[in-house]
């Protein structure tokens, strides 16, 4: 065995000469059979394949002899003489080149021999093998150890952390974990091994092996078996562990962090290490700036990272940190809290309520309420998941449940079948006996609760109604038929407009009504409709005025871009609005008119069933109406847009208040796209690309896309002959800035904007290069 | 070509039937006139040649009017209580006689052979309750009532014509069931021994034995008064509707213990009135929330809200009319109107 060595040099020479210099040969040799002494069905390979390429004679013997080396176990044999050999004294040279071959062999095979590559050294075939050969080593060495001499293993870790480093741990780490696990189960010297095999990996490889490690582990505690404490030992491994896979990069499955924390949470001497990255993921989280900046998916990774060491912590590790972890909770609170992204101020809900959980065993703990999602449901199982030790004894529960249930259907073996066919008789004849009755029921929709005041008649009635004295039922009644008066009266309304819209806009839930907020809108959307002009300049210049609160600023802008909306909707000159709610509960008028509704479903049903040969009759015309939004639209539009950049004592757009901007800006774009193809859309959309560049470096995303649907509605509202004649310049300028912003903006929905954005002006450059010829 | 279109739009609008809800149907027709809240209804549609429907209806000014369903007019009235409520009416010999109930304590028997309208007869009803009578033909002219004794807890059962009592049902010392609110002879085959189903003012339903005068069971199926209930012998399952938001199906068992097979729940409180039709296959019940509701019998199954009044309605009445198709169902109200319905007759 010990003469192996010099062997495998000369092999190693005249692989890389025949690698080296072979393939400038092989086009020349002519395609011929060589007659191969071994009995490997080579030949066929080799006579199947094309007769362009042929390896020459050389190579292929080569290839042979490696192949065979590969099979016979060759690379552990030679592993095992550079470890006995390492022991003693080693030339770096030689070591470096093997160390180069065993990892690179395939890639110097297949870069040699191109198509006629043996499957042997395919890299997912050989890094495997390679594995399996590690373990062999090992074994060697563990008797050699126990054998009383001296071994060393560094040779094996380089192979391992070149390997790793060039993007096949999968392959090899797939074979090497599950042996290693086995091994290691009860074994210390294995375990030792196991630790020193993965210490000895040089610096600049470590990260590749330890990534490895941790992903390939099937669960914490195996992990702990077989890194043991290098995190401890090991600088590069710590700052693998602690920092680079928590905070620098979010991509790690849940599972792996599972592993990552639990292998720091096992050993006492890593624990140190647990808290102090708690300490740094809370600070992550808690500072405003990475809540601004980072994207969800980071944010989602940190709160996953930080319930998970939250379920490890034990409580004495609590107490001795309850005031930090309070104040991080506290701050990384309220900078969620003000996210105007849903999805970040669940997750600080989250995260703080399991926070408050674990540190007030006592007193109150944080409650908030948001929905339940998949998302929510699986960060709260990672705290939940380590605070309940695993249950061993689960199984002889079982096994004593299922004896009982035995016995007890043993007692009565008379009886139970008996009373079993029993049932299924009966089942059976009820069954059959219903097919006679099965009446299909008449829609039973409108059986609500009976309400016993009656609604008012006329809209001042209603006003009263509203702001008068507290008759909670007739006040609902009220709030539940407001939209279809106002719809019917129109000339009534037009003359209390605005006083409704003022009721509206201050009223306040009396009682609990499920639709309040529903009903609210509707009616003021539908008083906006009926009288434009003066609710919209009331509306607008209250958005700017003292005393309002954040929720009613919003409630105006959505009034006003719903109003928009159905301005903009051609309708059916005469009909009622389609969309008016029923009210089947409240009965205004005694006439059913369900003969009618029938006529009507008969109709529909013939009509969407019955085939006509003759296109194009029966399609339902269009319907052509003004655009009542038209004539309306800037009184919608400026004052909205005018006083923006003016902070208020109470409200300030520009500063805390930007969840307002955002909605502000998005209305604004809403508005602009409804105003498509009238007369005022290019001043509009001249006014909000000024507004855009005023704000185009605002910090919140949220903001920031809806100055980019403002370009978007910009873009496709205002006539592109405009566009080019009054905003050229700002179009440019806008341009540059959306490159910049599609590249570089840390919110993924703002770079796909931007990018649309784009995508949009490209057309348009387009349109513009085809139009003249 | 043409009877193809026809039939190709009637099997749209064979599967839009199958496929939708369809809104629940209107009326057949009203009948208006009695001009006072209708308390009570009863039809009488078989048995002559031609057939000649009609419908009683008993109203709080206290007539009892014969209405011709044909023409829809009244073609009689008849005054026999002074003015006070009538609730309860019932034929009795075919149609040749009637027993009319009302609040002057007074149950009347009229004859109404050959076109005349007299009172032969009454019995006086000493109780002031709102308990409506039951009537059961035992044999060829011999029938049985029940109806509210003097005392306040107690039933009494007569034989009528002779007006002979059978027995009087008094509840054990102690038992505090309040009155009786509604009542329902009833017998498990032709000749039987007959029973009586109970509904009392605690909520409870109790299932009296008339051979030997005691009660056999006792359900305390509701938390208010029982307001009505009925009882199908052939599957021996009843159904009861107080002033709760509950309708409440009981099942009676071999050992002759009533036990609670479901209980459905219903939108608004209040049910006055629950009756099974004939053939056993729905059932309605009138409601103080304006709305007649009707249930498939067989699992409780609701079928239909029939809002068309706009008051109370009081009660509610199947026709026995002999062809199935035919059948109706009528249902007075505080309104002052009766409505009459066509519903699930299609068999």
């Amino acid at each position: 065995m010990s003469d192996l060595l010099p062997v495998v040099q000369s092999i190693l020479y005249r692989m890389n000469k025949a690698l080296g210099t072979g393939m400038k040969s092989t086009q020349r040799f002519l395609p011929s059979t060589p007659s191969f002494p071994c009995s490997w069905d080579r030949s066929c390979q080799c006579n199947s394949s094309s007769c362009l390429k042929v390896p020459s004679f050389c190579l292929v013997k080569i290839v042979d002899i490696l192949e065979q080396f590969l099979r016979e176990g060759g690379l552990s044999a030679l592993m095992w003489e550079v470890c006995q050999q390492q022991a003693q004294a080693a030339s770096p040279e030689l070591q470096e080149t093997l160390l180069n071959k065993v990892v690179c062999l395939p890639d110097h095979l297949s870069n040699k021999l191109q198509g006629e590559n043996l499957p042997i050294f395919l890299p997912q075939n050989y890094f495997p093998l390679l594995g399996t050969e590690i373990i062999q080593v090992l074994q060697r060495i563990s008797d050699s150890l126990r054998g009383g001499l001296d071994c060393s293993i560094s040779f094996v870790s380089q192979v391992l952390g070149k390997v790793c480093v060039h993007g096949r741990r999968k392959e090899i780490l797939s074979t090497l974990v599950p042996c290693l696990t086995d091994l290691t189960k009860s074994d210390c010297i294995w375990q030792r091994m196991c630790w020193r095999l993965v210490e000895c990996v040089p610096d600049r490889w470590m990260e590749a092996v330890v990534c490895g490690f941790v992903q390939t582990a099937p669960g914490a505690d195996v992990l702990s078996r077989l890194l043991g404490n290098l995190v401890v030992k090991n600088k590069k491994a710590q700052f693998v562990v602690t920092q680079k896979l928590l905070l620098l990069q979010y991509s790690c499955p849940t599972a792996m962090l599972q592993n990552l924390l639990g292998y720091l949470a096992l050993d006492n001497s890593r624990r140190f290490l647990l808290i102090k990255v708690l300490q740094e993921l809370m600070e992550t989280w808690a500072s405003s700036s990475a809540v601004k900046h980072s994207p969800v998916e980071q944010q989602l990774y940190i709160s996953k990272a930080i319930l998970i060491c939250l379920s490890h912590l034990k409580d004495v590790e609590i107490d001795s940190h309850r005031q930090e972890l309070f104040t991080c909770m506290m701050e990384g609170m309220k900078c969620h809290l003000d996210s105007n992204l849903p999805r970040i101020r669940c997750l600080g809900m989250i995260v703080a309520e399991s926070i408050s959980s674990r540190i007030n065993t006592d007193g109150p703990i944080l409650k908030f309420q948001y929905e339940e999602d998949d998302e929510t449901r699986e960060l709260k199982s990672l705290l939940t998941q380590m605070l309940s030790p695993p249950s061993v004894i689960s199984p002889p529960d079982e096994g004593k449940d299922s004896p009982s249930a035995v016995t007890e259907a043993e007692l009565k073996p008379g009886r139970k079948p008996l009373a079993a066919a029993c049932a299924v008789s009966e089942e059976g004849s009820d069954s059959e006996l219903d097919s006679d009755d099965d009446f299909i029921p008449y829609d039973m929709s409108a059986d609500k609760e009976l309400k016993k005041t009656k609604a008012p008649l006329y809209i001042r009635d209603c006003i009263e109604v509203l702001t008068g004295p507290e008759d909670m039922d007739k006040w609902e009644a009220t709030m539940r038929v407001l939209e279809t008066l106002i719809q019917r009266n129109t000339a009534a309304t037009q003359e209390v407009s605005v006083e409704l819209a003022k009721v509206l806009l201050h009223l306040e839930e009396k009682t609990y009504i499920d639709d309040f907020v529903e009903l609210r809108q509707k009616a003021l959307v539908t008083v906006t409709i009926t009288d434009p002009i003066p609710v919209a300049q009331y509306l607008t210049s209250q958005f700017y005025s003292m005393n309002y609160s954040l929720r009613q600023r919003m409630d105006i802008l959505d009034v006003l871009a719903l109003a928009a909306q159905e301005l903009s909707r051609p309708k059916a000159p005469g009909k009622n609005k389609p969309s008016s709610i029923q009210t089947p509960c409240i009965q205004i008028l005694p006439g059913s008119d369900s003969s009618k509704d029938w006529r009507k479903i008969v109709d529909e049903r013939i009509k969407s069933k019955t085939r006509r040969f003759a296109k194009g009759q029966s399609q339902v015309e269009l319907v052509c109406a003004p655009n009542k939004f038209s004539s309306v639209a800037g009184h919608f539009f400026f004052p909205l847009i005018q006083n923006f950049d003016r902070p208020l004592v109470t409200f300030d757009l520009l500063g805390d208040d930007h969840f307002v901007l955002g909605r502000l800006a998005h209305t604004l774009a809403i508005l602009l796209y409804f105003a498509v193809n009238t007369v005022v859309a290019a001043a509009m959309g001249k006014a909000l690309l000024e507004f855009v560049w005023a704000l185009r470096f605002h910090t919140d995303s949220y903001v920031r896309q809806g100055l980019l649907s403002c370009i978007s509605s910009t873009l496709l509202s205002v006539p592109s002959d405009r566009l080019l004649e009054d905003v050229t310049e700002e179009l440019v300028e806008t341009q540059a800035w959306l490159a910049d912003v599609a590249e570089k903006d840390p919110d993924g929905d703002c770079r796909r904007l931007a990018l649309q954005n784009l995508l949009l002006m490209e057309n348009l450059k387009k349109k513009l290069e085809t139009a003249p010829s | 070509m043409k009877s193809k279109v026809a039939s190709l739009i009637f099997l749209s609008y064979f599967w839009m039937i199958a496929a939708m809800a369809l809104p629940p149907p209107d009326p057949e027709f009203v009948l208006r006139g009695t001009a006072a809240p209708v308390h009570t209804l009863h039809f009488s549609c078989r048995g002559q040649e031609p057939e000649f429907p009609i419908l009683f209806s008993g109203s709080a000014n206290g007539l009892v009017q014969i209405w011709n369903l044909k023409t829809h007019r009244v073609d009689k009235t008849m005054d026999g209580h002074g003015g006070k409520s009538v609730y309860w009416v019932e034929t009795i010999h075919g149609r040749d006689g009637l027993l009319s109930q009302g609040r002057d304590q007074k149950i009347c028997l009229w004859d109404l052979a050959e076109g005349r309208n007299v009172v032969t007869d009454s019995i006086s009803v000493d109780s002031v309750g709102f308990c409506r009578c039951s009537l059961l033909k035992v044999a060829q002219d011999r029938w049985l009532i029940a109806m509210p004794a003097n005392d306040p807890d107690e039933v009494q059962v007569l034989e009528l014509p002779s007006k002979t009592s059978v027995c009087t049902l008094k509840p054990e010392a102690g038992a505090k069931l309040g009155m009786p609110m509604c009542l329902k002879l009833w017998q498990p085959g032709f000749g039987a021994c007959p029973f009586l189903m109970a509904g009392y003012e605690d909520g409870s339903v109790i299932l009296w034995n008339l051979s030997m005068g005691k009660m056999l069971s006792r359900l305390a199926c509701h938390q208010e008064p029982v307001m009505s209930l009925d009882f199908d012998s052939e599957k021996a399952k009843g159904v009861s509707g107080s002033s709760e938001k509950v309708l409440s199906v009981w099942s009676l068992d071999e050992q002759q213990n009533l036990k609670v097979h479901k209980t459905h729940e219903l939108i608004n409180s209040g049910i006055s009135d629950v009756t099974i039709r004939q053939d056993r296959k729905i059932l309605a019940t009138a409601g103080w929330d304006y709305r007649i509701r009707i249930f498939g019998w067989k699992k409780v199954k609701p079928l239909a809200v029939l809002d068309y009044h706009t008051a109370t309605v009081h009660c509610v009445a199947f026709s026995d009319h002999s062809r199935p198709s035919e059948r109706l169902l009528a249902a007075g109200s505080n309104d002052q109107r009766i409505s009459i319905w066509s519903l699930y007759n299609r068999t």
